[in-house]
């Protein structure tokens, strides 16, 4: 610490490889990127958490839950899509492995499998939207319902997105490949992030 | 390699002959400079500031008289809610977000931050998000203040309070983004000797106030979200009448809104921690107990954000963990505050600007924190909720704590960030106003809020108007003392004196560079071999004893305190007995 003597044996070797990192300081901060995504998200898992407490806080003060006249919610479709989507996250895992092999087909195969899979999520979850019997307005339990799906729902338009501009990104020969894959991982981060606050979210809206 | 060959190259400034600097306009662009964003938040911030005081100003001049005749109540609402949204999100936390990113990388001996470009993005959404907030007076500027509580604000100035939410949603992202970076290049990007406990107190202040912001701004966003919904869209969330909870919101907001308490004043207490030891001439007095102290105020600000709704009927075993937990944070804050008196103690003090500033900083932060506790406690805070005793209290902890804290830093660090000194007899003279114009505004507000005056309304008893009388005059004051600091930062940055590399023969790294830091901020990385407060180790003074003749040989005798380290340039030290010419 502060105020130990000198140990030059062990500053001589830091001189030399602070010399060596002058020439290279312009490299690009591979795993700082990822860390930094990790640390963004889970400020982001912040705000799902804050919305997970503020529902069941809302449900813990209203005396009926849900509150009168509210149409039980049909639990089928909603499965269907909670399958998809933890299925995906699978699916997304095999592009990983893929393009650490330098199978840049194989990434461009799973993140299209992916991509459907997101998309057949959105499409069920508007589906549901269409069918369901009550508004955003029509109570408190409503309310919470739209915001925390449609929230949700905006986290995976992103990651389409996501998905899609690295789909995109792949057609350019060797963007990609087993040692620079940036891009990648941190697309199947996203979309794990994705999933387990959409798996927490179906417990909390459609199971509890 | 003798230890004395060894000390001649780690000590050795690294800066290059020919320092790459910076142009003037470039200040006004998108620059992913570390440095330019520093000094385009802390000058951005300054602006918003001026803004913010104009609006207290017009404030005080309302309650100078006990009748609502300088301006109509609903727009004293208005201005009471910019004040404080301004002051806290535009002035406040930016500039602790300026101090960090000048002050991070030179500290840690990086080049820049961990993500440049994330951080301009980070920084020119702060503008904007001003900017918006200020537009609100074209419509109807929010009523409900900074805390913006339903049902009030989902029923005044609708479109004001919109803006409002908008507004600080971005200000919200950028504070997330920056404090990513923070983290990030704390504990990534430090040279390769230097481990935590090398590490200069304000990385470690930054640190803490990092985790904080990204556990808790989240969380204030979706109050936001939760309450646009129910202003735009028309649903209830927070309004009773609908099923919703109004309680919900006060939760959620003081979930992030008790920790940015913190996120303004850690980033402060990191100042205090640099500032004293360099003017004490002394080593810091309990550099761990400073460190950690900073992380057990993170976490326990965390933990005690429903002591701002003892009135809201929070369940009494409810109050009692909180009144308890937050008596509680008044433990680690001591230990920083008997740390700084210790540091101070027996020390070679300065009494320059700088040094002035972080006293203080302590003396009124102590004020502040003592009233603090007082407000903890449930029985009197039932007593003094919403009247000018909490007034007083904030105005302690963010003027007296933060923005002393924000004046000791740039007082400390102007000649590192322009390369020139400010005046000193100026700054002192800039001290003095502030001191008594803070207090002179402040103190009397305690006796105004044990008398039962309540705060935010326009108008009030006439038996409050003496007292309300001096506040008023005392924030003239406040406002006037503001005038020799601008002038002087004006002046001193276009013509002050030269301030060379050291001009407070300081150990951190930030002084091993030129003044202000070439682009890359350092030729050689620089090697850590001494802490950063080791002032005074040896049996010499840096000051007085060695002849700098002497000085320019590596000693072996020398020790950790070597005055190669902390060289000042003979030829434009502001201390006189440096100002020898070299032979």
């Amino acid at each position: 610490m502060q105020g130990s003597t000198i140990d030059p044996s062990k500053t001589v070797v830091n001189y030399h490889h602070a010399a060596a990192a002058t020439d290279s300081h312009h490299e690009e901060h591979h795993d700082f990127r990822i860390l930094g995504l990790i640390v963004f998200l889970i400020a982001e898992g912040m705000i799902f958490m804050g919305l997970f407490i503020a529902y069941l806080t809302f449900r813990a003060v209203t005396p009926n839950w849900p509150p009168e006249g509210t149409p039980r919610l049909e639990l089928l479709l909603p499965g269907i899509n909670t399958t998809i989507l933890i299925a995906s996250s699978f699916v997304i895992h095999k592009a990983d492995a893929a393009v650490k092999q330098n199978n840049i087909s194989g990434l461009r195969t799973w993140f299209i499998a992916t991509a459907l899979m997101g998309a057949v999520f959105l499409g069920g979850q508007l589906y549901e939207y269409w069918h369901l019997e009550f508004g955003l307005k029509t109570n408190i339990f409503a309310s919470t319902f739209y915001v925390l799906t449609g929230f949700h729902g905006l986290h995976v338009t992103f990651g389409l997105l996501l998905i899609l501009a690295v789909l995109w990104r792949s057609l350019k020969p060797n963007h990609y490949n087993s040692e620079k894959h940036f891009g990648v991982e941190a697309a199947e981060i996203y979309w794990h992030f994705v999933d387990v606050v959409w798996i927490i979210l179906f417990f909390l809206l459609y199971i509890l | 390699m003798t230890q004395a060959e060894l000390q001649a190259t780690a000590n050795t400034p690294t800066h290059s002959p020919e320092p790459g600097q910076r142009k003037w306009w470039e200040y006004f662009t998108f620059n992913t400079d570390h440095k330019v964003i520093g000094i385009q938040y802390l000058v951005t911030g300054f602006f918003f500031y001026l803004i913010g005081g104009v609006l207290a100003s017009a404030m005080r001049t309302e309650l100078a008289t006990p009748a609502p005749d300088f301006v109509t109540p609903e727009l004293y609402n208005g201005i009471m809610t910019l004040h404080g949204t301004i002051m806290i999100f535009m002035w406040i936390i930016p500039a602790g977000a300026g101090f960090a990113n000048f002050l991070i990388p030179l500290m840690i001996g990086a080049r820049d931050m961990a993500f440049p470009r994330l951080n301009a993005v980070a920084f020119w959404i702060v503008p904007p998000a001003g900017i918006l907030l200020l537009t609100s007076f074209f419509v109807k500027p929010p009523e409900a203040g900074w805390t913006s509580y339903p049902p009030l604000s989902e029923t005044a100035s609708k479109a004001g309070e919109f803006i409002w939410i908008l507004s600080v949603l971005l200000f919200g992202t950028a504070s997330i983004l920056g404090a990513i970076n923070f983290l990030i290049t704390i504990l990534k990007m430090r040279i390769p000797s230097m481990g935590f406990n090398q590490m200069p107190l304000f990385c470690w202040a930054m640190l803490a106030t990092s985790g904080l912001i990204l556990i808790g701004t989240p969380v204030l966003a979706g109050a936001l979200i939760l309450l646009a919904f129910d202003i735009v869209a028309g649903t209830a969330f927070f309004n009773p009448t609908g099923g919703g909870d109004p309680i919900v919101y006060q939760h959620m907001f003081w979930f992030y809104s008790h920790p940015a308490v913190y996120i303004m004043v850690l980033p402060f207490f990191g100042v205090a921690s640099e500032v004293i030891p360099v003017h004490s001439r002394k080593p810091i007095f309990g550099y761990r107990a400073i460190a950690y102290s900073s992380l057990a105020i993170s976490f326990l600000g965390l933990i005690v954000w429903a002591h701002h709704m003892f009135t809201s009927g929070t369940p009494a075993w409810l109050r009692m963990f909180f009144m308890i937990a937050t008596m509680v944070i008044a433990v680690p804050t001591g230990i920083k505050v008997f740390s700084w008196l210790a540091t101070m103690w027996g020390g070679k003090i300065r009494l320059n600007s700088t040094m002035l500033f972080a006293m203080g900083f302590i003396s009124t932060f102590v004020v502040g924190g003592l009233t603090g506790v007082m407000v903890a406690s449930v029985p009197f805070d039932l007593h003094v909720h919403d009247t000018y005793f909490v007034v007083a209290h904030l105005h302690y902890v963010l003027f007296g704590g933060s923005v002393f804290g924000i004046y000791a830093a740039i007082y400390h660090w102007f000649p590192k960030m322009t390369g020139r000194m400010l005046n000193e007899p100026w700054g002192i003279v800039h001290f003095v106003l502030t001191y008594v114009g803070f207090n002179l505004t402040f103190l009397p507000m305690h006796e105004l809020g044990l008398l039962g005056m309540p705060r935010r309304v326009a108008m009030y008893d006439p038996q409050f108007a003496h007292i309300n009388l001096i506040c008023t005059i005392g924030s003239y004051l406040l406002a006037v003392s503001t005038i020799p600091f601008l002038v002087n930062a004006i002046w001193s940055w276009v013509a002050g004196p030269k301030a060379g590399d050291n001009p407070w023969q300081a150990l951190t790294l930030e002084w091993m560079t030129t003044s202000p830091p070439a682009i890359e901020n350092f030729e050689i990385l620089p090697v850590l071999d001494i802490g950063p407060y080791d002032y005074g180790m040896g049996d010499r003074s840096t000051e007085v004893d060695v002849p700098f003749s002497e000085a320019k040989e590596p000693v072996l005798s020398a020790g950790p305190s070597s005055v190669l380290r902390a060289d000042p340039d003979p030829s434009v030290a502001v201390n006189p007995s440096d100002r020898q010419p070299e032979e």
